[in-house]
């Protein structure tokens, strides 16, 4: 019954990633609340800034991207918790670890269904908090774009960070400790390229150096963050 | 670096061997096991025994790969464990203390994740491996509904549908009842006699059919202490 010889094996790692990614989406949508937190956090951070600085249109525009650009890096560092933490609890990360396909695919699975659920939709309310703080309009495709490029760059950085926390009983800010240092240079160019695009500056720049980031993460970070895995389920 | 005789025969129960050379565990500054070597042929139980904190789960974790704090070196098929690696894990299957299985799923959406990892030419169905495990009913209920049992169940069930040659089980019968340890010692009875292979550490006495070989920690530790 159980020998099997001769029969190709189904598993492919095209299979495997796809069978990850699902599980993930299907995790968010069971768990609304812990999908829908990052979304409302950000929403409220940026609802924040006119009621903190000023409600004036000449204060808050010249603010308004760093201050989507600063909510969206922390709605992005909340919702990192849930990347590996149930995983690690209930022994899912071990079956992970243990599949014969590369762990660098099924990380990058992780990490594509974490950022399509706390990142897309930063990206795609963004315009509507973007108008709250007067950004003004021919900044907007560069908003989105920026965002676009940079919070997969954001969840993929994370993943490191969550990955070698994930095993640590308090791990308070540790989190942030790592992560953050490693999302600024992402923070200064999306809000560099929003902010030139406000003033008519040429933003190709930034955007190709947002991409040449979120290129080099897509591809190296997935496998540190396995071998961050790997360190914390010993 | 793979010869053709295991690429051809890969997933065949019979050709696998797990060889274990020299092992040598510490923790904390004691020493779990020195000098340990033991090995596995097809068609043969491994019961891995100790007191607790003999370092049992740890053994099973170091042969699985998840704990590389060690010294000496695993044999695959002859070869060294981290040159066959790939291989070694697809047949292999493993289900520790922490069983795997995502609270929010329901017992079908976990096992269609975990068969899409591992490798085998699957015989049964989903259901019929829940229900196989005493499960039926339970297929779309969310795991967080179900006793510590059932969900031991939920991944006991993977063992009807791997192929896996190499069982891996860490304390499978805990939180069983008394049906699910007979299903339980039925299954691996008949997954050694089809020619696997299984490393059990377990409290419980087994009653197989087939014949049990023992490894005791206890012991080997002792040995250990005079290193």
């Amino acid at each position: 019954m159980r020998s099997g010889a001769g029969q190709a094996p189904p598993v492919s790692t095209l299979n495997a990633f796809r069978a990850t990614l699902k599980r993930d989406l299907l995790i968010a949508l069971k768990r609304r609340n812990d999908m829908l937190n990052p979304i409302m956090f950000f929403l409220i951070v940026v609802a924040l800034f006119p009621l903190g600085i000023s409600p004036d249109p000449q204060v808050l525009s010249p603010i308004s991207a760093g201050a989507v650009w600063v909510s969206a890096l922390l709605a992005s560092m909340l919702s990192l918790d849930n990347l590996y933490r149930a995983d690690y609890e209930d022994g899912s990360l071990e079956q992970l670890l243990l599949c014969s396909q590369p762990l660098y695919f099924l990380v990058l699975a992780k990490n594509l269904a974490h950022w399509l659920v706390s990142g897309l939709p930063v990206v795609l309310i963004s315009p509507i908090l973007a108008y709250m703080l007067y950004l003004p309009a021919e900044a907007y495709p560069v908003l989105m774009l920026s965002l676009l490029l940079g919070t997969p760059i954001l969840s993929l950085f994370g993943s490191i960070g969550v990955a070698l926390t994930v095993g640590l009983g308090s791990r308070g800010l540790i989190l942030a400790v790592i992560v953050l240092p490693l999302s600024t240079p992402v923070l200064i160019i999306g809000a560099k390229a929003v902010t030139d695009a406000m003033l008519g500056l040429p933003v190709g720049s930034h955007l190709a150096m947002l991409g040449a980031v979120l290129a080099l993460s897509l591809s190296l970070a997935p496998m540190a963050s396995a071998a961050a895995l790997k360190i914390s389920v010993q | 670096m793979r010869t053709p005789s295991t690429t051809q025969s890969r997933s065949a129960p019979e050709t696998g061997v797990l060889r274990a050379q020299q092992l040598y565990c510490e923790r904390d500054d004691r020493v779990l096991f020195a000098g340990l070597d033991f090995a596995l042929q097809p068609g043969e139980l491994l019961q891995v025994k100790g007191s607790n904190g003999s370092g049992k789960t740890t053994l099973l974790r170091i042969i699985c790969g998840l704990n590389d704090n060690f010294e000496g070196a695993l044999f695959w098929q002859q070869q060294p464990l981290p040159e066959v690696r790939e291989e070694f894990l697809a047949s292999l299957l493993y289900i520790g203390h922490k069983v795997g299985v995502n609270k929010v799923l329901s017992p079908r959406e976990n096992l269609r994740w975990s068969t899409s990892l591992q490798a085998g030419t699957r015989t049964l169905g989903i259901e019929e491996a829940l229900a196989l495990t005493g499960l039926a009913g339970y297929e779309d209920v969310p795991c967080h509904n179900l006793s510590a049992g059932q969900q031991q169940r939920v991944s006991l069930a993977r063992l009807h549908l791997s192929q896996a040659c190499l069982w891996v089980l860490d304390e499978p019968f805990t939180t069983l009842d008394v049906h699910g340890v007979a299903a339980l010692e039925a299954l691996l009875d008949e997954h050694v006699r089809a020619g696997g292979m299984a490393l059990v550490t377990t409290h419980h006495r087994l009653q197989l059919a087939c014949s049990i070989r023992e490894l005791n920690l206890d012991t080997a530790s002792t040995q250990g202490e005079v290193v």
